[in-house]
């Protein structure tokens, strides 16, 4: 292995690393809930990113072949970050009362999504609008 | 070369890891715990592929595969449960 590969390993490997301790403090220092989102969400995945796209390089370079384990992970994880974070936004704002006093209008017919039905029609409702969960 | 940068993005990890069990203990709400064990499980991967690389083995990607997908089927699950009432409707 060349001393060019060792370095472009090492400098993958430590910056993921940093991302990620970035990430980590954003979530452990930040005030709130929505702010806490935005460590974990964008820097830990930038983060991981690097760390695996390290790891293929470094088993490309010792001669294993170009392994796609790490490709699929990376894949997997970038996709699934912003569903996890769009959940636990949404889930706090059915949770959170002030957060909802403070939502804006939405300049449409319906309200927010997590609130009311997403297209009204003239058929009654399977479950009243605005009244899901405790959040009423 | 590639030994000593194991070695401190082990160290980095752990930190990242030490913090994220902070805000698990320390969360006021639910939500921040979840928040928590998903970066935990994230920082998780993160740590199983640099033990990879250190031992130089490629025998830890399927747990690390297994990680990301049980991780976020556990997000996934425990916030619809917190939306809905129930995992499966």
């Amino acid at each position: 292995m060349t001393f060019i590969g060792e370095l472009i390993v090492s400098v993958l490997i430590l910056t993921g690393t940093f991302f990620l301790l970035v990430g980590s403090i954003g979530l452990a220092k930040l005030p709130d809930i929505m702010r806490r989102l935005h460590g974990p969400t964008k820097s830990t995945t930038l983060g991981i990113g690097a760390t695996l796209i390290g790891s293929m390089l470094y088993f490309a370079f010792i001669g294993g072949g170009l392994s796609l384990h790490e490709v699929l992970i990376t894949l997997f994880l970038f996709l699934t970050a912003p569903v996890s974070a769009y959940m636990i936004a949404k889930a706090h704002i059915l949770r959170s009362g002030s957060t909802q006093a403070s939502l804006p209008a939405t300049g449409r017919k319906t309200g927010w999504a997590t609130f009311h039905r997403p297209v009204p029609t003239g058929k009654p409702a399977h479950r009243d609008p605005g009244t899901s969960g405790k959040a009423t | 070369m590639i030994a000593i940068a194991c070695a401190v993005a082990f160290g980095g990890i752990m930190a990242a890891m030490l913090l994220n069990v902070f805000r698990l203990v320390a969360g006021p709400d639910v939500l921040d715990r979840v928040l928590a064990l998903d970066t935990l499980v994230i920082n998780a991967i993160a740590l199983i592929v640099v033990v990879g690389i250190w031992y130089s083995t490629a025998m830890y990607f399927e747990a690390a595969l297994l990680f990301a997908m049980v991780g976020f089927l556990s997000t996934a699950a425990f916030c619809k449960f917190l939306l809905r009432g129930n995992v499966i409707e």
